[in-house]
């Protein structure tokens, strides 16, 4: 889970910083300059437990990951990392040429672009259904939908690969029921990645219905009542009113979304483990295979470090694309 | 709209929510009736929607082969401190973000806010080769030490705290109370609906927390549930991993997660929309 700087972040500020410097005239300086030492104190002491953890764990492992990937970081290194060879750009030009890299990366973007689209959409589709007065079952209907998004990625992905089973699985029994002979979805290089797409379709849309629905529910009914009056259809309306009042939650959805989908490793590691011939590997499967079952830890930090870039280049666009259109 | 209009629309929204919520949730309908057919009915063809005769051999199987008690103390112990973790320091420093006007704040929160960014799996080699530098593979401690502060709960907080109004903590600070007082008398009090919010979403990410556990630990007697099951899932050797054993594994796993969801969606909803709208 994570969240949206981008939307959240103006609202709220109250204070300047350089406010407090000079206290006002008539003030006791010895006085003043007593509780704003006060201030600054209690504030990094309060700060000071998540910023030790924050230090340790993630920031040093950041500036960590770029150095490892500068070295032939491995096996032995890990009990003596000063031990690691420094071999510069080498890992990141042996990615260039690394067709199996280049391979996860092309299946890690197929995943995003044609997964994302589907995801954010139909995230808003069960949203607009929901806001139109569903009354008492929209509860209901609500948890139905955003079960899949609590559920243990691991359970849900060992289910989907026997809902997914050419012989004993779901969809195999509803195609037997009407004579069609399924095909096998996991073990065919065509298949395997649009089935991986179609689960993380339906374990991510809640996410987006439930941010959608809240912005919904934010778009007065005056609104929407004006434009029915003025002759709006119900896809004029979602198109005309809906998606251009819900542009900061879309943003939000979008970008949330690929963030994780960018990160894809749980479902083909468990339903696939990348096959079949390469079609479900992804950046963060090769990278786990290569820092954790070869430790080619050096190598792998490289990786890391090109999703990471790949990660904030594309969030970084996003935010342009979707945002100027607004003002 | 004329009347027939508005019904019509209401049955079609009603029908195309259905059909969705059918295709949602098929697959655990799928999982649940799976986990108690007979080895028979789950090869049969046509298929046997319903257990001809329910039977729990599956679970029996199971609890035989993998020291599921076990994983489920693992996975209590490891989400249990991973949350009152959470709750204790991202509160404070939440707290320090939103009320106290100390040098450094702007700066800080944009930290936070970069940490929600940077994803995971990134943090993952350097994490693991600290960890076990600190001699913490296959422990409790190094399960649980690299997530006892999120970014996210941070940010959740500091939003929450926003809405208190600093009259109130001003008066307190007046009448001589301590930062400690006022954060742990005044607010912490006041804000029981964001610390639930807080604690259900850690419990549970913690709860379906993976690749962490799956890197740090090889020993299994300190597997978490989703790394024992997957380890036997994907198993080449184990023959046993039968698609029986496999539902009825899974249904453990999911059941307490959709226990608690169900019985708790309202915090769900409070929470995402504080995080993305506010």
């Amino acid at each position: 889970m994570t969240s949206a700087p981008t939307t959240t972040m103006t609202t709220t500020e109250s204070h300047a910083p350089g406010g407090l410097a000079t206290p006002p005239p008539g003030h006791r300086p010895g006085a003043a300059r007593g509780r704003l030492t006060r201030k600054h104190l209690a504030g990094w002491l309060f700060s000071s437990p998540y910023l030790i953890l924050f230090a340790t764990f993630m920031a040093m492992p950041i500036v960590a990951t770029l150095l490892m990937s500068f070295t032939d970081f491995g096996l032995r290194d890990i009990t003596d990392p000063m031990g690691a060879e420094f071999i510069g750009l080498e890992n990141y030009r042996e990615l260039a040429r690394d067709d199996e890299f280049r391979t996860a990366l092309g299946n890690t973007l197929y995943f995003v672009g044609v997964g994302v689209p589907l995801t954010v959409l139909a995230g808003l589709v069960v949203a607009v259904l929901l806001n139109r007065g569903v009354g008492r079952l929209r509860t209901f209907f609500r948890v139905g939908f955003y079960a899949p998004v609590v559920t243990t990625i691991v359970a849900v992905a060992v289910v989907w690969r026997f809902v997914l089973d050419p012989y004993d699985g779901l969809i195999s029994g509803v195609l037997s029921e009407v004579g069609v002979t399924s095909p096998d979805f996991l073990g065919s290089q065509a298949l395997a990645m649009p089935s991986l797409i179609a689960m993380a379709i339906w374990r991510n849309l809640g996410m987006g219905m439930v941010i959608f629905l809240a912005g919904l529910q934010s778009i007065p009914t005056e609104v929407r009542e004006a434009a029915r009056m003025d002759g709006a259809g119900p896809f004029q309306e979602f198109r005309r009113i809906t998606v251009p009042l819900l542009r900061p939650t879309l943003l939000y959805v979008t970008v949330i979304t690929t963030i994780g989908y960018l990160n894809v490793f749980e479902e083909p590691f468990v339903m696939t483990d990348g096959g079949p011939a390469d079609s479900t590997l992804t950046v963060s499967l090769l990278m786990y295979k290569e820092g954790f079952d070869f430790f080619h830890m050096g190598y792998a930090s490289a990786m890391a470090y090109v999703l990471l870039t790949i990660i904030m280049a594309v969030t970084l666009l996003q935010l342009r694309l979707l945002r100027d259109k607004t003002r | 709209m004329s009347r027939r209009a508005e019904t019509v629309r209401r049955s079609a929204t009603h029908g195309l929510l259905s059909l969705g919520l059918l295709l949602m949730t098929a697959p655990f309908l799928w999982m649940a009736l799976s986990a108690f057919k007979t080895t028979e009915d789950l090869a049969a063809r046509p298929p046997v929607w319903l257990p001809m005769t329910w039977t729990l051999e599956h679970f029996r199987d199971l609890f035989t082969v993998l020291d599921l008690p076990q994983y489920f103390l693992n996975s209590v112990v490891v989400a249990t401190f991973v949350t009152a973790g959470n709750l204790l320091f991202c509160s404070m420093f939440g707290y320090a973000l939103a009320k106290l006007r100390f040098f450094g704040r702007r700066p800080l929160f944009g930290l936070v806010l970069a940490g929600l960014m940077v994803p995971a799996n990134l943090l993952l080699l350097p994490q693991f080769v600290l960890i076990s530098r600190m001699e913490m593979l296959n422990s409790y401690a190094g399960l649980i030490l690299p997530f006892l502060a999120g970014a996210f709960g941070v940010f959740l907080m500091r939003q929450f705290m926003l809405s208190i109004p600093d009259e109130l903590l001003e008066a307190a600070r007046i009448d001589g109370a301590s930062e400690w007082f006022i954060f742990w008398r005044i607010v912490m009090p006041l804000l029981k609906p964001a610390l639930a919010t807080l604690a259900i979403f850690t419990f549970l990410g913690s709860w379906n927390n993976f690749l962490w556990p799956l890197v740090i630990t090889n020993d299994p007697d300190k597997y978490t549930l989703p790394v024992a099951i997957a380890t036997f899932a994907i198993d080449p050797t184990s023959s046993s991993g039968s698609n029986g054993m496999l539902m009825a594994g899974a249904l453990l796993v999911v059941l307490p997660v959709l226990g608690v969801f169900i019985a708790l969606q309202r915090y769900f909803t409070q929470g995402i929309a504080t995080a993305g709208l506010k």
